[in-house]
């Protein structure tokens, strides 16, 4: 029989049908009408998507994401390498300072939201306490850069673990030779990292930017929670930006918005991937 | 851990020539501490490697060779014991200072730098001149037969290329008076063996270095030695050039284990001046006869299979055994012969031809059987 192998494949493709091909489609074809309220969908062909690119807020919330993810990438990556180094290699210290690091990403997202609102809670909080000690006035219902600064706080005390597992788990599979011949051949600490830590890590911090990237890029839960996209539109992320067009029923606008999102969300994780392995082949292969 | 910056200034050592002989003095290492005196990999250990020589370091697999290398280089320090360089002790040294380079088992290689970088960068780590190390990196490139690769990066290198590149990297600084080498063929197509170990003696003989080539392979350790030093469990058996370890085993250990097959080990017993084996008896001179009697306990005869005479016709002093089993290799052949439940293996040439089950007769000549006793060489 000359189908048997689509066989095999048919759980899967059933699984992935229903998790994603249906709903992408569905969310296509919404994209493609003019829809509100009760009113029957009128096909408006790509009228949507011209209005969503030509909308000011759209661009912002767009920039508002860009700038975002790269910010925490730029923190995350390199402090995990730096908690990784820094932890024990043998011993005991491992398993407790594993289980330290996983704490945070056992945690929900929601929950997580809900902790940081009430840390940094104008009347209440802690951080608005710690901040007044030194005389500058913290509010993230009223300044922006207060807002947009606090979630970056959260994404990285919540997924920086998450980045120096990863890369714990990298140096780990470094073979002792490495070090030992480093070592034989008189290398500095620095040329040491450089030469041997950083190339060996590769293929583990592709790994961990693009997840991260994906991750930081689809962040809604916190900013809902923390400051509901405010003050003003400072933390409409696109995620946000989506879900309030959807929730006041524009559903043909929120459909194209979702797609050009995952356009964007596929083509730069695309464009960093290739960047990331044809570099390694040009000097590794 | 890495760090080398304590690398004290060494204006007085000049151009003193460089030299090693390499001395171990009671030895004990452990990598378990608390698990109590079973827990030693080496336990009392004491050797010699003579200076600008070529020497194996031979033993089963977890028998502490590689933790002996270790010792020796610095990565590693002794629970108690001395390094001793050229009568120095050096137990405090780093490997630097030891001037000793050290190759893997599996090539190490700096893959985001081209050869040329690789074989620069203990030079440049020690801030000479890129003048003089420009010099030196095409010298060495040009003995390894590596000067057409030198602009290739280094990731892309056969396994056998990237072997040499960090045999490179180790002769590269010019006070290199040691280079180690833990089990370097290992990841090398069998065709590439052959070369490579000719291009270490090379190597060796021509920069006049002392080499200590630790391996599981007699095969390598032999070809590759003037001096062969074998181990078991953490303890040194034998040391000796080839021929001595292939002529007089120290122990049945090492007869066994140089060889292929190794050396039949039989127990025999003193009876009536004569052996008695099995039933068989053995007629052996006075003089042996007299230095294995009333010793008590087990003694056990070694003959190598090489040794082992074999013919059709029966005579004095030859015994009757049958042929169970012939395995030709070739230019040889390989006999298990059997008789009152003892088994024993000769290699005979491929003119030599038997059937199985064939009586055959079978002569130990006297001056190629060993007498071992409590495991050590009587005779």
């Amino acid at each position: 029989m000359k189908q048997r192998p689509w066989l095999f494949l048919l759980p899967t493709l059933l699984l992935m049908s229903i998790s994603a091909f249906v709903p992408l489609i569905t969310v296509i074809n919404y994209s493609l009408h003019y829809i509100f309220a009760g009113s029957i969908p009128e096909f408006v062909g790509l009228q949507n998507y011209a209005e969503v690119m030509g909308d000011t807020r759209f661009r912002q919330a767009l920039l508002l994401q860009l700038a975002f993810s790269f910010m925490v990438l730029a923190i995350e990556i390199p402090l995990g390498i730096l908690i990784a180094l820094s932890l024990p290699r043998k011993g005991r210290g491992v398993g407790l300072s594993l289980v330290l690091l996983g704490i945070p990403l056992l945690i929900p997202y929601n929950v997580v939201g809900i902790t940081w609102r009430l840390f940094s809670q104008s009347d209440i909080g802690i951080i608005p306490r710690v901040f007044s000690v030194f005389g500058y006035e913290y509010n993230v219902s009223l300044q922006s850069v207060d807002a947009f600064l606090t979630l970056m706080l959260v994404d990285i005390w919540h997924w920086t673990p998450f980045a120096a597992l990863l890369i714990y788990a990298g140096l780990q599979a470094i073979p002792d030779a490495y070090y030992q011949a480093a070592q034989v051949d008189g290398a500095s600490t620095w040329k040491t990292f450089r030469y041997v830590t950083l190339p060996k890590l590769r293929p583990v911090l592709t790994l961990g930017i693009l997840i991260r990237f994906m991750d930081s890029f689809k962040i809604y839960s916190e900013p809902l929670l923390l400051t509901g996209g405010g003050p003003g539109n400072a933390t409409t992320f696109l995620s946000l930006f989506v879900a309030r067009k959807a929730e006041s029923y524009e559903l043909g606008y929120a459909g194209a918005v979702s797609v050009i999102y995952l356009y964007i969300v596929i083509v730069l994780s695309y464009l960093f991937f290739q960047v990331a392995t044809h570099s390694a082949k040009e000097q590794t292969v | 851990m890495l760090r080398q910056e304590n690398l004290l200034p060494k204006p007085k050592t000049r151009i003193k020539k460089k030299m090693a002989t390499i001395e171990l003095k009671n030895l004990y290492y452990s990598y378990s501490l608390h698990e109590g005196d079973s827990a030693f990999s080496i336990t009392d250990l004491n050797a010699i490697w003579k200076d600008r020589t070529a020497n194996a370091l031979l033993g089963p697999s977890g028998c502490g060779k590689t933790t002996i290398l270790n010792i020796i280089s610095g990565l590693l320090q002794p629970m108690s014991g001395a390094v001793l360089f050229d009568g120095k002790e050096v137990n405090r040294q780093s490997t630097r200072e030891r001037q000793i380079a050290q190759v893997f088992q599996f090539a190490v290689v700096y893959d985001t730098m081209n050869v040329y970088d690789n074989l620069a960068f203990p030079l440049r780590n020690s801030g000479q001149p890129e003048k003089n190390i420009k010099q030196r990196v095409k010298e060495i490139a040009e003995l390894l037969d590596l000067t057409h690769l030198l602009g290739q990066p280094a990731g892309k290198l056969n396994p056998a290329e990237k072997q040499m590149v960090s045999l490179g990297r180790g002769i590269v600084r010019k006070d290199t008076a040691t280079v180690l080498l833990d089990e370097p063929l290992t990841v090398i197509d069998p065709i590439l063996k052959l070369d490579i170990r000719r291009k270490l003696r090379e190597v060796q003989k021509e920069l006049g270095i002392t080499m200590i080539y630790v391996t599981h392979d007699q095969h390598e350790a032999l070809t590759f030695a003037d001096h062969v030093t074998i181990m078991n469990k953490g303890v040194i058996i034998q040391v000796g050039t080839p021929e001595e370890l292939f002529l007089n085993p120290a122990t049945p250990f090492v007869g066994f284990f140089i060889g292929s097959p190794g050396m039949n080990m039989i127990d025999c017993e003193v009876k009536n001046h004569g052996i008695s084996v099995n039933g068989f008896s053995l007629q052996i001179s006075e003089e042996k006869i007299r230095k294995i009697e009333g010793l008590g306990g087990k003694i056990q005869l070694g003959i190598r299979p090489e040794f082992i005479e074999t013919r059709k016709s029966p005579g004095d002093n030859w015994n009757t055994f049958e042929l169970t089993l012939v395995e030709n290799v070739g230019a040889y052949q390989i006999l298990t012969l059997e008789a009152n439940n003892l088994r024993i293996k000769a290699r005979v040439d491929d003119q030599f031809k038997a059937r199985e089950k064939d009586p055959i007769q079978v002569h130990f000549p006297e001056d190629k059987v060993r007498f071992y006793h409590n495991e050590k060489l009587i005779t």
